[in-house]
């Protein structure tokens, strides 16, 4: 079971956490304008990595925040979790945590390992 | 010997002779001792046979001593408290059990089912799967023989009386097994800080230390063991839990282990609980006042007796927990679980009697029992040497060592011969005489080529042969946390490699072979995790103990035989599920390579054993046949859970009235009490109907339902999802969710509001009000309130932050209270209301706020019926009383409360769908015939894919109305429809035999006939005195007036029409009036 770093709560257990795919995709401005393959593409079309994966969760048993996540799909090691943009546009880097420790660590947000 | 134990030796061992203990074996009353396990007291009572084996029915006896052991598979206790495919080798002795073998008929000894093992041959690798193919018809006969004959004990059919818990818990160091190198790695991390906790299975800590007759630290090594114990139990944060197997190691270092809480011996454990109880008023443990323990030995009978008076009150109401499932988060995790004998593969190596040596030495030092007298031991290391010398020690006669090396032992190889003991160097045991118990062994001279056959040279007589093969690391844990495995060429084992997670494995399970060597790296695993965690590891060293020369082991995977293997009787690799090296042999001349599938094919490794005793030779043998490497061929996967667990323990708490929560509405105890059934909807238990005297469901739900049309009913609507929306760009919001034009409504109106996914997918659908300029009050279906709350917030979080809107459950906070039917209103006039209710001022799709009978409220107008109907949302403290006063009012009307059953009848009346019901996914709107409800002039979730070619297809399923041809039949929910009858009507009295069956029994060649449709809601309408279906049918909305056909079991297809789906008050006058 997968130990998730809420960046609002801290660490929790994956059963207070439900899944929402992968981050990052963003609804197209105007639907209308795409063609049946471009908004299929939107629609199912997914990167499924093997490797780092930023995914979106959401602290369903928790704050009820949804958040990212980086993840490997091989290890399943989280390597950081980070805010959504907000209104402002301005998220966090995330809180670079070290895997074993839960420790944070000195490492620039972002860096993917 | 003792009296009625004539294997039991009379001194030694770790038994408490003055304590007796009966219990039953096959109907036999037997005695042991305290401190034995089932498995030493059958030894001590010269119990040979303990079991047949899965396919072949040979007779079987105990082989190891502890979780490896495949043979003695016992079915323990009775009734419904019995226990199948429990390890009598992990099942502490205690008075009064009883234990009784699982396979053969009519009995163990005698079993008619061997004559399997005369026809060996036949039976070889997938038999099963090739024989039983044809003909196909016949699978049920062979089926029912097949599961009668397989699996290894009888589940209970009554429920499982006993009390199971689950406990969540936290540490820094987690040691798995409480041998040498995990006493001395939770002994070095808990004395420098850290949180441990050590868990072993056994009843008492010490691993192979307790069966050794080793000096540590100058003392006996048990002695030694008492005090390190002792020493962890005194430290401030150091959990141990004895009788508690680690089964599964999950991702992100979560561990779960079982802990068999009543599995206590009635003696030598009890020190090791005591320990573990935090002394009264020690500041230490404030913080572990919900320690089990504690509760737990002031719960049971059969727990200690000092504390169980303390807290006698207690027993009769609280259940003695049984089994504990650990949820463990571990930061750093120590692995010594120690490892595991090998068998060696020779002829007949499944006779009872064939034993392992450590086994051997096992049932002799700690449980003082013999299991023969006169004994040949094979073996390709020198470890089995040890067993020749206790055997000796206890005074058997060991016949010879037969060592398959040409060089021998080493100093053990000398202590014996110093004792006599003969050595026959460079020779194999090539065969096994004996049925049901060993009778002797013949030895082959060996030149040490691995397929040759050999010709035995003697045959030695001898009761017992034990064998070793060398030893495998347990690796189980590490490889189910994803570790690698290097293979080990001068141990001949796989030890663990590179760790993923946050875990290291020490002593014998990491390839250590000698005491001081495991002793002192779970020193070394200790200091490195605490060094992980920051800690200052504690300066401890290693307590002294003999280390001896050894000479190195051979590989020897497979013993020669006469003849080759698939002529020469069975060489077992795996007992459990009888494959032997021919069966191997067998799967890879019939193609199969990957050691995965070898093993699917052969069934090693299946058992409740896992092959723990077996794999590793299985996977030698494979590889020698392939001409590869063993680490080319590789290991299988390591799954949880390492040893079996109950069910009990997992399911823990959650059965019966805690298997699910229980959601109520404020008016429930009304309906109870008013003799409803209950529907369970969404956790919800909502009225299903309200019978009265003598009422079937039938009758009254006609009556309800003509309540309702006729004059007035009234239902509890509660559990609909409520949400309330507020916030600056609630507008700007809902019309991006819902396809109607939510902007176009004024403050006080309601609308039917449907949301899609952006599949264009209907998603769920409700009612929707408009409360004031910049908030909305939005209503889901009963089982959707969660997820739609969860999707709108998903929008709102990810993909647009910039809209300030604030979406709030309601659904738990307001009760809402229907009452539908032409005299509605009367019933709320007649109660006082402070607005004015008639059509005018009050119409239909609007909400206004009120005060009804004095008691604040928010009407709606609206209606699932079809009827001028209210809706009254009120707050949960004052909905019972608003029932009842509703109810008073209502007499006069004969108000008639009515359920979930009468409320479907009447909106399917009406052709109103429900979501999840008559749509699955993969119906939009369109096909629902809801294109009013979507807006051209707005983008909305889902609405481009209504565009998509898929979307726009003529022959989509589409809802229409069905009716049956002969004005009666109620159609099943989920009837298939089809476009003709043809074949099937033919064909209806064969209809007992699948339609797919037709062309293998004869007649003529029928093509499966295609569906065109399926009915998705189906009732008695008693309004209209005929039945009324909805239905999915390709195509549909277009094909109004035509006649398809219901394909009902057992009777000729059923003629329906097609209608439009809404039968009663098309025109929709009665819910305007």
């Amino acid at each position: 079971m997968l130990l998730i770093d809420c960046p609002w709560c801290g660490s929790r257990a994956e059963t207070e956490f439900s899944y929402g795919g992968e981050a990052g995709i963003v609804r197209p401005a105007d639907p209308d304008a795409l063609s049946d393959a471009e908004w299929a593409d939107y629609l199912f079309n997914r990167t499924n990595p093997r490797g780092a994966h930023r995914e979106l969760w959401n602290h369903a048993q928790g704050c009820r925040r949804w958040f990212g996540v980086e993840r490997d799909t091989v290890t399943y090691r989280i390597a950081r979790s980070f805010t959504l943009p907000d209104a402002a546009g301005a998220a966090d880097g995330g809180v670079e945590r070290d895997f074993e420790t839960g420790d944070p660590t000195d490492a620039e947000p972002g860096d993917r390992r | 010997m003792t009296g009625a134990q004539p294997n039991r030796l009379p001194t030694g061992g770790r038994v408490d002779r003055s304590r007796p203990l009966g219990f039953r074996f096959d109907g036999n009353a037997l005695q042991g001792f305290a401190g034995d396990t089932l498995a030493s007291a059958l030894i001590a009572n010269d119990v040979q046979l303990v079991g047949r084996s899965f396919k072949l029915r040979r007779p079987r006896g105990i082989v190891g001593s502890g979780a490896e052991e495949p043979n003695a598979i016992l079915q323990i206790g009775e009734g419904a408290t019995a226990q199948p495919n429990l390890r009598a080798t992990q099942v502490p002795l205690r008075d009064g059990l009883v234990a009784r073998t699982t396979r053969g008929w009519p009995g163990v000894r005698f079993d008619v089912g061997a004559i399997n093992d005369t026809f060996g041959r036949l039976l070889g690798a997938g038999f099963y799967y090739k024989t039983f193919m044809y003909p196909r018809a016949w699978w049920k006969l062979y089926e029912h023989a097949i599961r009668r004959s397989a699996g290894f004990g009888a589940a209970p059919t009554a429920p499982d009386p006993d009390c199971y818990e689950h406990m969540n818990a936290h540490c820094d160091v987690l040691v798995a097994g409480g041998g040498p190198a995990g006493l001395m790695a939770a002994l070095t991390a808990a004395k420098s800080g850290a949180r441990v906790i050590l868990a072993d299975e056994q009843n008492e800590f010490g691993g192979g230390l307790l069966a050794c007759t080793d000096q540590v630290d100058g003392a006996p090594a048990a002695e030694w063991v008492a005090a390190v114990v002792d020493e962890l139990g005194d430290c401030a944060d150091c959990t141990l839990l004895p009788r508690s197997t680690v089964f599964g190691y999950h991702d992100h270092n979560f561990l779960t282990i079982a802990e068999r809480c009543r599995d206590h011996p009635d003696g030598s454990a009890d020190a090791f609980s005591a320990t573990n109880r935090p002394a009264a008023g020690d500041d230490s443990t404030a913080g572990r006042q919900h320690d089990p323990r504690n509760g737990r030995t002031a719960k049971g009978p059969d727990d200690h007796p000092d504390s169980g008076a303390a807290a006698g009150h207690h027993q009769d109401t609280v259940q003695p927990v049984k089994e504990r499932l650990w949820r463990i988060r571990a930061r750093q995790v120590v692995l010594a679980q120690g490892s595991f004998e090998r068998p060696l593969v020779f002829c007949n190596n499944d006779r009872p009697g064939v034993m392992l040596a450590s086994a051997v030495s096992t049932w002799i030092n700690r449980y003082a029992v013999l299991p023969g007298r006169r004994a040949v031991v094979f073996t390709n290391n020198d470890s089995a040497y040890r067993a020749a010398l206790d055997l000796t020690e206890a005074g058997a006669e060991v016949a010879a060592v037969v060592d398959s090396r040409r060089g021998g032992a080493g100093e053990l190889g000398r202590k014996a011969l110093d004792l006599g003991i003969p050595v026959l160097q460079g020779h194999v045991v090539s065969d096994v005489a004996g049925r049901q118990r060993v009778s002797g062994a013949s030895i082959a001279r060996w030149a040490g080529d691995g397929w040759a056959t050999v010709k035995p040279t003697m045959r030695i007589d001898c009761d017992l042969v034990v064998m070793s093969g060398g030893y495998s690391p347990a690796v189980h844990l590490h490889s189910q946390a994803g570790g690698q495995l290097d293979w080990d060429e001068s141990q001949l084992g796989f030890l663990p490699a590179k760790s993923v997670q946050a875990n290291v494995s020490a002593g014998a399970g990491n390839g250590k072979s000698s005491l001081a060597e495991c002793l002192a790296d779970g020193v070394r695993a200790g200091a490195e995790t605490v060094s992980k965690l920051g800690l200052e590891p504690s300066p401890i060293e290693a307590p002294a103990a003999g280390n001896i020369d050894e000479n190195p082991i051979e590989a020897l995977w497979r013993v020669p035989a006469v003849r080759d293997a698939d002529r020469c009787p069975k060489q077992f690799i795996d007992f459990q599920n009888d494959t032997s090296v021919a069966d191997i042999k067998l799967a890879v001349r019939e193609g199969y390579r990957n050691v995965e599938h070898v093993k699917r094919y052969t069934a090693l490794g299946f058992g409740t054993d896992q092959g723990k005793l077996g794999n590793i030779n299985g996977m030698a043998v494979l590889a020698d046949i392939l001409g590869k490497s063993i680490p080319e061929v590789g290991t299988t996967t390591f799954r949880p859970a390492y040893t079996p667990v109950s069910f009990g323990v997992g399911a823990g708490e959650s059965v019966g009235e805690l298997y699910e929560p229980v959601r109520k509405t404020a008016i429930h105890e009304w309906h109870e009490a008013a003799g409803a059934p209950m529907e369970v909807v969404g956790q919800w238990h909502r009225p299903w109907y309200f019978p009265r005297d003598g009422e079937d469901m039938h009758a009254a739900v006609a009556r309800e339902c003509l309540a309702v049309r006729n004059s007035v009913g009234i239902m509890d609507a509660s559990t609909l999802g409520k949400i309330d929306a507020a916030g600056p760009d609630v507008v700007e919001f809902l019309e991006r969710i819902y396809t109607h034009d939510v902007g176009l409504m004024k403050v006080g109106r309601c609308a039917y509001g449907i949301m899609l996914g952006e599949d264009g997918m209907l998603m769920d659908d409700g009612v929707m009000a408009r409360r004031g300029e910049h908030r909305f009050y939005l209503t889901t279906t009963t089982g959707g309130a969660a997820n739609v709350l969860d999707w709108l917030e998903k929008w709102l979080q990810t993909e647009w932050p910039e809209l300030q809107v604030y979406l709030t459950s309601l659904t738990e906070h307001y009760s809402t209270i229907a009452v539908a039917g032409p005299h509605s209103r009367r019933v709320l006039d007649k109660l006082g209301c402070d607005i004015a209710l008639d059509n005018e001022s009050f119409p239909f799709m609007r909400m206004k706020p009120a005060t009804l009978a004095g008691i604040p409220v928010t009407l709606f107008r609206v209606s699932f019926s079809g009827e001028l109907a209210y809706e009254i949302n009120i707050e949960n403290s004052l909905a019972l009383a608003m029932w009842e006063k509703l109810m008073d009012a209502g007499r006069e009307f004969e108000i008639t409360p009515y359920g979930t059953e009468t409320m479907h009848v009447l909106r399917a009346e009406k052709g109103y769908v429900i979501v999840g019901q008559d749509t699955d996914g993969s119906v939009t709107p369109v096909d629902l015939g809801m294109n009013r409800l979507l807006s051209n002039e707005k983008d909305f979730l889902g609405k481009r894919s209504l565009r998509r070619p898929d979307c726009l297809r003529e022959d989509r399923k589409q809802l229409v109305g069905l009716l049956s041809s002969d004005a009666r039949t109620v159609l099943p929910e989920g009837t298939q429809l089809i476009d003709e009858a043809g074949s099937l009507a033919r064909g209806h009295r064969r209809a007992k035999r699948p339609a797919w069956r037709g062309s293998q029994l004869g007649h003529r060649s029928r093509e499966p006939i295609p569906m065109c449709g399926h009915v998705t809601s189906s009732y008695q309408s008693a309004c209209l005195g005929h039945p009324i279906a909805l239905a999915l049918v390709a195509g549909g909305q277009s094909r109004k007036g035509a006649t398809i056909h219901a394909a009902l079991p057992g009777r000729d297809p059923l003629p329906v029409e097609i209608v439009a789906p809404v039968f009663y008050d098309a025109g929709g006058q009665r819910q305007h009036v």
